[in-house]
């Protein structure tokens, strides 16, 4: 599904944001991506989403690799990888209904379809009575809750959701990781950054992966060179 | 359709960021309509001078008028004329008493008409060359009842050269006011986009194609241009107005002219926030 191998990215000068990093998360996964700011979380997120270009390595995301990958190829990728962050990043002046059908509009889906599939999707992460708010109108565990809709839209293979409760109170923190497991229930992977301790405790089931300064330090799963 | 939304919804969302982008449009593309203005008005100037551009022959006072009324016919059928006017002697001497009123006694006076027959040879406009004015005025004089051929040789060759150098000053300025307002559109239109970065960004990160994320910029950017370009026309209708009213006689642009520029407008504006967008969506993503 998701394979990094000894990938490497330096932003030029001495700092390396990411150093000889290899892990792979199956489909159907669902896993903690840790570490203190600046580990380079955020960073691995964005070599997945192929916002950056490794260095060194190489970065597999179902048949897409970073060795070959094609700008023309880059949209058809991120629709099968949902990007959810922590300032929830919604158009500020759509509905939410809109900001989550705009993530189908882009792909040329009919109107007709984008209806249904929108209010479903809504309901999915229980707004459907909050449609037609505007995201200044909703608290931030229902924008993230949009976003998160609206990376669902094109039924991504993956979820990569960056400190999506970083910004929630302990109720909203909740309510988003609950609708996580969900989603991940129904096989869709999940790599989840977050430097939330207590969540993780929370959840020891789970697979962690931890970074400390742009290294792998420990993968729960302990096949990191897999 | 959603070209469309987009781009009244861009345009709605920042509308002091169009009314400036149309302005800045309106005043380069202003500038260009002034240079158009005063180019035109030059060429008509020079039109003018050129139509009087004429070979006149002389005529023997012996020649006969059915001899000068076949080569009359053979002179129009040549293909750089556009006409030949036979002038009597009577009638030189009509015309130059009358356009010279202070010899009008001396004419009166005289016995003997001393000015000769002529014929009057206009040239068409494609043919008002100093070469092809030599060539006509060479071939008259053959006949062997022209007495000689006149052509003004030094106002035809200064005429030629002014309007080729009003010509090549005419392009290297009208593309350097063109360059001037093309980067003066990019600016206004880069200011537009980077406004819309997040959006765009956005729009990058659920997968839309560039050209998805192009599409509705460019159609912004088509009307911005218009929009400009309009305001462009109507400062220099002002402009125009306003010199006829207090210095001087103008000929307006021609209608090719002003569609010309109201497209090239549109077209700049739609250029330079392609160019905006792309550059955007390449500092966006790397691949």
């Amino acid at each position: 599904m998701v394979k990094l191998r000894s990938v490497t990215k330096n932003f030029g000068g001495s700092a390396t944001a990411v150093q000889d990093v290899s892990f792979h998360l199956r489909k159907g996964e669902f896993a903690f991506l840790t570490g203190a700011s600046g580990a380079g979380k955020t960073t691995i997120l964005k070599l997945i989403h192929m916002l950056h270009r490794p260095s060194s390595g190489e970065v597999r995301v179902s048949r897409y690799s970073s060795n070959r990958m094609k700008r023309r190829d880059l949209p058809q990728l991120r629709r099968r990888v949902g990007y959810i962050f922590q300032d929830f990043r919604l158009l500020e002046n759509l509905t939410a209904a809109e900001n989550v059908a705009f993530a189908l509009e882009v792909t040329g889906m009919p109107r007709a379809k984008i209806r249904p599939r929108v209010q479903k999707l809504l309901g999915q992460v229980g707004l459907a009575s909050r449609a037609q708010a505007l995201p200044r109108e909703l608290s931030g565990g229902e924008q993230q809750r949009v976003a998160v809709a609206r990376a669902l839209a094109n039924d991504p293979l993956v979820l990569l959701a960056d400190e999506p409760t970083g910004n929630l109170d302990e109720r909203a923190t909740a309510g988003v990781f609950g609708l996580f497991q969900q989603i991940n229930a129904s096989g869709t992977s999940i790599l989840m950054a977050t430097h939330d301790a207590e969540l993780i405790r929370q959840h020891r089931d789970m697979r962690v992966i931890e970074l400390e300064q742009g290294r792998l330090v420990f993968d729960s799963a302990g096949d990191a060179a897999s | 359709m959603r070209t469309i939304r987009e781009a009244v919804l861009g345009m709605r969302r920042a509308p002091a960021l169009t009314i400036l982008s149309v302005m800045a449009i309106g005043l380069s593309v202003f500038s260009i309509g002034l240079f158009a203005l005063t180019a035109h008005n030059i060429d008509v100037a020079l039109s003018e001078v050129e139509r009087r551009v004429e070979v006149v022959a002389y005529l023997r006072d012996d020649a006969s008028e059915e001899l000068i009324e076949i080569a009359r016919h053979e002179i129009e059928s040549f293909p750089e004329v556009m006409s030949a006017r036979y002038i009597s002697k009577v009638e030189a001497l009509y015309e130059a008493s009358r356009e010279l009123t202070e010899f009008s006694d001396v004419y009166s006076d005289l016995e003997v008409n001393p000015l000769p027959a002529s014929l009057e040879i206009s040239l068409l406009p494609d043919h008002r060359t100093p070469s092809d004015v030599e060539a006509v005025a060479d071939r008259v004089t053959s006949y062997h009842f022209v007495e000689e051929a006149r052509y003004g040789r030094e106002w035809v060759d200064r005429i030629y050269s002014l309007r080729r150098v009003a010509g090549g000053a005419a392009v290297i300025l009208g593309l350097a006011f063109a360059l001037g307002a093309a980067i003066l559109i990019g600016i206004a239109v880069r200011m537009s986009v980077l406004a819309r970065t997040r959006e765009i960004a956005i729009m990058r990160t659920v997968g839309a194609t560039d050209s998805y994320v192009r599409r509705p910029f460019l159609l912004e950017g088509l009307v911005t241009g218009i929009g400009g370009g309009l305001l462009a026309l109507a400062l220099t209708w002002g402009m125009y107005r306003a010199v006829e009213r207090m210095l001087l006689s103008l000929a307006w642009l021609p209608g090719l002219w002003t569609a010309a520029g109201l497209a090239a407008a549109g077209i700049l504006g739609m250029l330079a926030a392609g160019r905006a967008v792309r550059r955007e969506l390449r500092r966006l993503d790397v691949y």
